[in-house]
């Protein structure tokens, strides 16, 4: 059993992460946020699961879909608004955007937009952390596709060599844009590769929150004990398209209805009625408060200003 | 002759290219059920199957690695690079291998294939979706490197690029994809590659650029027309190798030259182009060579971007510098 409180931070970390997408989203249709934008509507039981296990001075590096991790992290939704927008607020000045939020006090290694990227550098903050024979780890985002790039398999054999305290969160949401893992990979269990470089691994339900978080702690403690790396398989999936302009015809309706219908947030609810005995109108409430700490999240980053073209010229001339 | 856009007439390349030669194959991310994610390989999959046309993982090694060992044992691959940025693990292949093949096996191996990319700016997203890295490829000998900036070259030149005996990389401009249509000729035609192509002819100065720059530079030109100065614009087409001809032959007649390109400034095909005028042209020079570019520094977000890459007003203070000397 879990203690109420534990289950309400749960539900309020998902359902911001989806209110911050959905509203986001209807930003980037107004025309106010550019580029591209990956949501991480559906897979929001992944992140939360997984931020919720760590200690405050863990780490973790995240992917081109990074809203959910940053906000599962603890970032300030404000300034991610901000950085969408590409205000001076935002975490990055506004330089960075959607796929490039880094947040260094909540122990957030960043973004970026090369898929695969951060496997290595995460397994390289791994071996600071063992080096300095710290007690702390790295959690390592990143999606199926990302597991068929050549890095992905230096990384994990460098990490299982070397024992390293990194936990690899393959978020295999079923798809790297259009391709399908069934077209991407022989076999579908991705873990069951990590198994072939000696490094324990499982997979678990991404949409259920506690699933994730109870098999994090475990691989969390793992490493801290000096038996990482772990790696664990969060099966999940985009409620929509690869990005905002991706209508996602590929994707099969049976297939998104099945997901739809373990919607991460309905899940979340669900332990927190069932479990955290709360009733619907407290949820309401919390809601409301998510909502209502959004608006004003979006409101903040409108009125911020841009970066300057004197404040740009100054950037060109060197840092 | 039907009027395409710039992505349809690339689509159409590859299409009579397919059509025209069984060799010719296609592999990369999203290239088939999908069509490309700029829909540039769009109907391949339908027409030519799974055997030609390959959905990848996600593994630029491997797409240009297994493209290499298709090239060497009898097909012409044409790969595709999501994006330019995403090329660089297979760089490694392209550097280290394709570019190298032929040499190694001393002319018994040659590589026939393209690795296609979109490049520049154009969708307001930042850092890799928007560079425009020409010069890395330019640096490496044995690569061709050629960049269309209307849809009428970018058939002509992909369909010689797919003819080319050796690798070729061919950029497409991607704010060019649907800028303007054109008349585009039904039939299989080529356009040469290592040719410019005088986009409008004139006295006063040579505006030499290529891709995405063309319509900023002919923006320019017809600006400080109404100004009384004639400019003569060329577009590259081939960066390597470079239409040394016709750009010296325009400075003889004009004395004037400005490079205009996105990349940064630092090391870009800009240099080489300034430093070969100045070897061959140093007596017809009446000012300074000026080179209108990107800045330093990677490519930032959305509003930004309008202050990084050359718009056509910067292109115009730069003639007027120029003419002024
Ligand atoms: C090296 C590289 N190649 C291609 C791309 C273009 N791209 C962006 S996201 C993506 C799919 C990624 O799939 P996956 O790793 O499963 O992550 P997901 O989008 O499912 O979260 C691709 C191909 C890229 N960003 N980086
Ligand atoms: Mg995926």
């Amino acid at each position: 059993m879990y203690e109420k409180d534990f289950l309400k931070q749960l539900f309020h970390k998902i359902y911001t992460i989806r209110i911050f997408e959905t509203e986001c989203i209807k930003l980037y249709r107004q025309g106010l946020i550019r580029g591209y934008f990956h949501p991480y509507v559906g897979e929001e039981a992944t992140a939360v699961g997984v931020c919720s296990a760590l200690a405050e001075d863990d780490y973790i590096i995240s992917t081109h879909r990074g809203h959910g991790h940053c906000i599962a992290r603890g970032a300030q939704i404000d300034r991610m608004v901000a950085e969408l927008l590409g205000k001076k607020t935002g975490y990055c000045s506004g330089l960075g955007g959607s796929m490039h939020i880094a947040d260094v006090q909540a122990g957030n290694l960043g973004a970026n937009g090369i898929v695969g990227g951060g496997i290595p550098i995460g397994v390289g903050a791994a071996l600071g952390i063992s080096i300095r024979k710290e007690k702390k780890v790295v959690a390592i985002f990143f999606s199926d596709g990302a597991a068929n790039n050549g890095v992905f398999a230096e990384s994990l054999n460098l990490a299982a060599i070397w024992n390293l305290p990194a936990i690899f969160l393959l978020e295999n949401n079923h798809y790297a844009v259009s391709t399908p893992i069934e077209q991407s990979s022989r076999n579908q269990n991705l873990y069951e590769r990590a198994t072939g470089y000696g490094v324990h691994a499982l997979a678990v339900d991404g949409n259920n929150v506690i699933e994730v978080f109870e098999q994090t702690k475990d691989a969390r403690q793992m490493c801290i004990k000096g038996k990482g790396p772990v790696l664990i398989e969060a099966k999940t999936y985009r409620h929509g398209g690869h990005h905002v302009n991706d209508p996602g015809a590929y994707m099969p309706k049976d297939r998104l209805d099945y997901f739809k219908s373990k919607d991460p947030v309905t899940i979340a609810k669900k332990h927190l009625k069932e479990q955290g005995k709360m009733s619907e109108s407290e949820i309401e409430k919390i809601e409301k408060e998510v909502e209502t700490t959004m608006e004003r999240a979006i409101d903040f980053a409108k009125e911020s200003p841009e970066l300057s073209f004197a404040e740009f010229n100054q950037m060109v001339m060197g840092y | 002759m039907a009027r395409k856009s710039m992505i349809q007439a690339i689509n159409e390349a590859l299409h009579q290219k397919m059509e025209d030669d069984e060799t010719v194959v296609v592999l990369g991310e999203d290239v088939g059920i999908d069509g490309g994610v700029f829909r540039a390989t769009l109907g391949l999959i339908d027409k030519f199957g799974e055997s030609r046309v390959m959905d990848t993982p996600l593994a630029e090694s491997s797409i240009v690695g297994a493209a290499i060992g298709m090239a060497i044992n009898g097909l012409k691959p044409v790969a595709e690079i999501q994006f330019l940025g995403f090329i660089y693990q297979g760089f490694d292949q392209i550097l280290c291998h394709a570019a190298r093949y032929l040499h190694r096996s001393q002319g018994r191996y040659s590589i026939p294939m393209v690795v296609r990319a979109p490049y520049g700016a154009g969708v307001k997203a930042l850092e890799h979706h928007s560079e425009s890295t020409e010069a890395h490829f330019a640096h490496i000998p044995g690569l061709t490197v050629v960049i269309p900036s209307t849809p009428k070259d970018a058939k002509g030149l992909l369909i010689s690029s797919i003819e080319h005996p050796g690798p070729v990389i061919y950029l497409e401009p991607k704010r060019l994809y649907r800028y303007k249509k054109e008349e585009v000729p039904e039939e299989i035609y080529r356009t040469p590659i290592g040719k410019a192509e005088t986009v409008r002819e004139g006295a006063d100065i040579t505006l030499v650029g290529w891709g995405g720059m063309i319509p900023v530079m002919q923006e320019a030109a017809e600006h400080v027309d109404n100004e009384g100065v004639d400019a003569e614009v060329i577009d590259l087409r081939t960066i390597l190798p470079f239409d040394v001809e016709t750009i010296t032959k325009s400075v003889e007649k004009t004395g004037r030259l400005v490079i205009v390109h996105e990349a940064p400034r630092s090391f870009g095909v800009g240099a080489e182009i300034a430093a070969i005028v100045g070897e061959r042209n140093l007596l017809h020079l009446l000012a300074p060579i000026q080179r209108v570019t990107g800045y330093d520094i990677i490519p930032p977000l959305s509003k930004l971007e309008d202050y990084n890459y050359p718009n056509s007003e910067r292109v115009v203070k730069a003639i007027h510098k120029t003419m002024e000397f």
